[in-house]
């Protein structure tokens, strides 16, 4: 051991050689490293984690209790977890990737790493990754303290799965227009609110059933009504695909992440 | 014989009516060290985030490596490194070892990152985040970042900006290693020491335009280039020194008692006064050299003083390069 370290120590200083080898990485590499760093990120950052894990399973126990308001249903929790799952991709894929690149491309981040052998689309791909895994963390820790509380989901739950899916590249390509278009500071302040709207008007903690036939009508179209829509079905009701809940996803992801490509603002 | 590391021909880029970067033309070979250098807004950084691919020029030409930094960027980018000029630029929530070790697996044939910690002196805070870093340890880190990928061609925009005179002194020395091992850079700097330390060749910017280019020693050796004082006793025959010096050399005797010699200062010329001082057994006090350093032509140069000639020893070049600029 002593040999090796004092190879370092020459190597280190004097014997470092400059010499040009310049060259890119192999993508898979590229896309693990960036993947890795953008996960420990998220998890080392203590409003990430509050966002995307803390609040979701407050609110699961919350809505659970039978206090604040009906559901409408005999047993919350089967009506609740579905919803807290909703919450969370939106939380994830939304909000907490808004504001992180809100915040990256405010502090040039983004500059320096468009100066970098990374391609633009292994950085996307990173961050896609990266939510992901946080999803599945998210479902796992959701699902678990659901059945903790007594959660009989109806269905296996692979029917969720594209669901979520089409609700993360739905939210995300959302999430990254706002990011990429305006200050970071409006991107927090509006990250924010639509979170805290949708929530309550986009057919999450609140069935849209319990809005007014026109206003629901039209509701259910919001990326978050048919992601909470389709759990339920899913997950509450065990009625096979949702296919307009998974159309609708696929339509907002297919307007939102061309957009966001389109008018993303790399400085 | 592969293209120039860079090649500017006849850059302009406008923000709003005003002109960032006036027509600007230069090149800078393989291996060799070029520094911008230039007071705030004489359009430095402009110039370096055009050939780093960051603006599109409104006229000319860029080629980096033998290549468009836009529209070849896949292939420059892995080729180049770069350093920016507001700090890290980088995920400010990871450690400084992880920042360095993600910037590493974008290279095929990356460094050592704990060599490379070493070696701009943050082995000790390897695990300490980027923001908490000081301001000249994140310039040295963005060094670092820069350097990972064995680069052809490094962009240095303002490198030692806020680091300490030793945290200099490391960057000073390892940027002479980048350039013995072959490595093309192009620097901007305001600090004049920097570019005569460095640089084999220095473009003067001034509002967007080259008003002098060359190398250290050419920009300081142009006109009347120094002065030589010395105090001895009153009277002495300025004529007859003069005229035992090299060719050029103006002696006077502004006070009763301090001589002053404007020549260009080389050793002979000390080698000659002390010589012509000895043989009169004239003890010359206090003789001190004052070179014309890059200082003084970068004064004279973006010193806005039109329709007046600089005064003082930088007279003669001043003029001559003022009279270039005006010529633009």
């Amino acid at each position: 051991m002593t040999g090796v370290r004092a190879d370092r120590l020459t190597a280190s200083g004097r014997e470092l050689s400059f010499r040009p080898a310049p060259g890119a990485n192999r993508l898979p590499a590229m896309l693990a490293a960036q993947t890795r760093m953008e996960l420990r990120l998220l998890l080392r950052n203590g409003e990430q984690v509050g966002l995307t894990l803390v609040i979701p399973l407050l609110l699961e126990f919350f809505f659970n209790l039978p206090l604040l308001y009906s559901l409408g249903t005999p047993r919350r929790i089967d009506f609740v977890v579905p919803s807290v799952l909703a919450l969370a991709v939106m939380s994830a894929s939304f909000t907490g990737l808004a504001i992180g690149t809100g915040f990256e491309r405010k502090y040039a981040v983004l500059k320096r790493l468009g100066a970098t052998a990374l391609p633009r689309q292994v950085l996307i791909g990173g961050k896609t990754c990266a939510v992901l895994i946080l999803q599945v963390l998210q479902a796992t820790l959701i699902c678990g303290f659901g059945l903790a509380l007594g959660w009989h989901p109806a269905a296996s739950g692979w029917e969720a799965v594209p669901l979520v899916v089409a609700g993360t590249f739905a939210f995300g390509g959302l999430g990254l227009l706002l990011a990429g278009t305006v200050r970071a500071e409006i991107t927090l302040a509006a990250a924010n609110l639509v979170w805290l709207v949708l929530l309550f008007a986009g057919g999450i903690a609140i069935p849209l059933s319990r809005y007014p036939g026109p206003a629901s009508d039209v509701l259910r179209y919001l990326p978050s009504a048919a992601l909470s829509d389709g759990l339920h079905q899913v997950l509450q009701h065990g009625g096979g695909q949702p296919v307009r809940a998974l159309v609708t996803l696929l339509v907002w992801a297919a307007l939102a992440l061309p957009a966001a490509a389109r008018y993303f603002r790399w400085e | 014989m592969p293209a120039a590391a860079v090649e500017l021909d006849g850059l302009v880029k406008r923000y709003g009516d005003r002109a960032a970067v006036d027509g600007v033309s230069f090149r800078v070979q393989r291996g060799e060290l070029l520094a911008l250098l230039g007071t705030n807004g004489a359009g430095k950084t402009t110039i370096i985030e055009i050939c780093e691919g960051f603006r599109v020029p409104d006229a000319g030409r860029v080629r980096v490596l033998g290549a468009d930094p836009v529209a070849d960027a896949a292939t420059v980018r892995p080729k180049v490194g770069v350093m920016l000029q507001d700090g890290v630029g980088g995920y400010t929530g990871a450690r400084a070892r992880e920042l360095l070790e993600l910037f590493a697996r974008y290279a095929a044939h990356p460094h050592d990152v704990g060599e490379l910690l070493e070696l701009v002196g943050l082995a000790e805070h390897a695990g300490t985040q980027v923001k908490r870093l000081s301001g000249g340890q994140q310039q040295r880190l963005s060094l670092a970042m820069a350097l990972v990928g064995r680069p052809e061609l490094l962009f240095l925009d303002e490198p030692t900006t806020g680091m300490d005179p030793q945290a200099r002194r490391i960057t000073w020395d390892l940027i002479r290693r980048l350039r013995a091992d072959g490595v093309s850079v192009v620097l901007t700097t305001h600090y004049l020491d920097e570019a005569e330390e460095l640089a084999d060749h220095v473009v003067v910017l001034n509002a967007g335009q080259i008003v002098a280019e060359g190398t250290p020693a050419e920009l300081t050796r142009a006109g009347a280039s120094g002065e030589v004082r010395f105090s001895a006793e009153p009277g002495l025959p300025a004529a007859e020194l003069q005229a035992s010096l090299p060719p050029g050399a103006r002696v006077s005797e502004p006070l009763t008692g301090h001589y002053l010699v404007r020549s260009e200062v080389t050793p002979q010329l000390l080698a000659a006064i002390t010589a012509w001082c000895a043989d009169r057994e004239v003890l010359a006090n206090g003789l001190t050299v004052e070179r014309r350093s890059l200082e003084d032509v970068f004064l004279a140069l973006t010193t806005d003083r039109p329709d007046t000639e600089p005064a003082g020893p930088a007279t003669g070049a001043g003029a001559r390069l003022a009279g270039r600029a005006a010529r633009r």
